[in-house]
């Protein structure tokens, strides 16, 4: 793919192209390995979301759900049964994400496929083989772009707010709720004018041994200029053992996920016309911290939960 | 996938008709249902329908139901209109001595979901074969209690009238 068409494409996805030109050999194979991820990425469609296609799939996702993951959500009574709604979720389990799936078929199931459902994932989830149909379940790259789009049409939208940082913590921070200060999703309340609905689970940072973020060695290794990412996880995962990077994914140990869906934020109403992003960031995270505390409590055992 | 649970209700098909027909009923002896809902009009008969919800592995299933045979004191089918896949039916047939015998029959799966769809319904087929069992004798229970109290005011009655 041509220069223009790669930038043609980052942009339609909602990207501004990274500029990775640092000089040296490892500049340019970095270089080079984001200009083939950012032409692996789709284009970003919400019209790519097939109804049918996740009706038909749901049956394995409860499968997995219900007998590997042992799922079981509450309170999808809290979400508003129509319009834009944005879904604010705790992440946990690497890059194969557990808490994602046991909530979507969850919230399919309750719903209805014919609701619109959306989910923001980083570009090199998209773009990783074999996760193409992630697209078909609604699943689009994480841009503010993609934010309007989806909210704009009167989805439900799912986020992730702490993204690759708070979903590689350390597994012995699995109970903590880490957005990383980052209140982008309160602004995107704010502009569309729809209500928060906090989304807590708990078990997924047990599906392997997290032990590292990376932060300082994808820093050093330049990725988060070149890929985007900030971090460069490490782990003892299935079937790798020491897991770095975790970009193959792994087969993660069968923790019972618990997800919870909180009563809705409507932010005007409840912090006046112009809230404080700074309060309302406390706010939000102060009931996801207490909701997964409760959960943590109930847990009897890592894993088996 | 079929499944289906009998019972045997001492009390007449017109006092368990009572209880099947109506749907602000349905919550206080289905098991496992965690939401019944009209939509629409009529809210009751030949034609209503409900969203109804039952909770099975890790996910609440059901969808929009439609009623498609309201045979009074007899039969009560629906089928799905959105979600899963399902046909129910309430049969109620008389019996000597005042009694009833109910049957609540379910067949339910999801059409073009292939291996997993056939694997995902005998899985979950013993969570749903238990739901339907308990609900009979809740049921059975909740009818026959209210014919026991129909019973007492009856006889406070003769007898308020008697003094």
């Amino acid at each position: 793919m041509s220069e223009a068409g790669i930038a043609e494409r980052a942009a339609h996805n909602g990207h501004a192209r990274e500029e990775a030109g640092r000089p040296g050999f490892a500049a340019r194979v970095l270089g080079e390995l984001s200009r083939q991820l950012q032409s692996r990425i789709p284009t970003a469609d919400l019209d790519e979301r097939d109804p049918d296609y996740i009706r038909d799939t749901l049956p394995r996702l409860w499968l997995l759900s219900s007998l590997y993951f042992r799922g079981e959500v509450r309170g999808l009574g809290n979400i508003p049964e129509e319009g834009g709604v944005l879904l604010v979720g705790n992440h946990s389990g690497g890059n194969l994400t557990p808490d994602t799936t046991v909530f979507t078929l969850a919230f399919s199931a309750y719903f209805g496929v014919e609701r619109a459902f959306y989910q923001l994932a980083h570009n090199l989830v998209l773009s990783m083989p074999g996760l193409g149909f992630l697209r078909r379940y609604g699943t689009v790259a994480a841009s503010p772009e993609n934010a309007r789009k989806a909210l704009e049409s009167g989805a439900a939208l799912l986020v992730y707010p702490g993204g690759d940082h708070e979903v590689h913590r350390p597994s012995w921070h699995r109970h903590r709720v880490d957005f990383d200060g980052r209140k982008g999703f309160i602004r995107l309340a704010l502009q569309h004018d729809v209500p928060i609905v906090p989304v807590v689970s708990v078990g997924g940072q047990e599906t392997a041994l997290f032990l590292s973020q990376g932060k300082g060695i994808a820093r050093g290794l330049g990725l988060d200029r070149a890929l985007r990412l900030k971090v460069l996880p490490i782990s003892l995962a299935l079937p790798w053992g020491l897991n770095v990077g975790d970009f193959m994914g792994h087969l993660p140990l069968p923790a019972k996920i618990t997800v919870e869906a909180l009563p809705p934020i409507h932010l005007r109403e409840e912090f006046g016309e112009r809230p404080d992003l700074d309060e309302v960031y406390d706010y939000v995270t102060g009931v996801m911290q207490e909701t997964l505390d409760g959960l943590a409590a109930e847990r009897r055992f890592p894993v088996l939960g | 996938m079929r499944v289906s649970a009998p019972i045997e209700i001492a009390a007449p098909p017109e006092a368990v008709w009572e209880w099947v027909s109506d749907p602000t009923k349905a919550l206080h002896f289905f098991s496992g249902v965690t939401r019944w809902e009209v939509v629409g009009e009529p809210a009751m008969g030949l034609g209503a329908r409900y969203r109804m919800l039952l909770r099975v592995g890790s996910a609440e299933v059901g969808g929009l139901i439609e009623v498609i045979e309201f045979s009074e004191n007899r039969d009560l089918a629906w089928t799905s209109v959105l979600g899963l896949d399902q046909r129910g039916r309430w049969r109620l047939r008389r019996r000597p001595g005042g009694r009833t015998h109910v049957e609540l029959r379910l067949s339910y799966g999801v059409a073009g979901a292939g291996i997993f769809g056939w694997i995902a319904e005998r899985v979950g087929a013993p969570t749903v074969r238990g739901h339907l069992q308990r609900t009979v004798r809740q049921l059975k229970r909740q009818v026959e209690q209210e014919q026991t109290r129909r019973r007492a005011a009856a006889r406070r009655q003769a007898r308020a009238g008697a003094a």
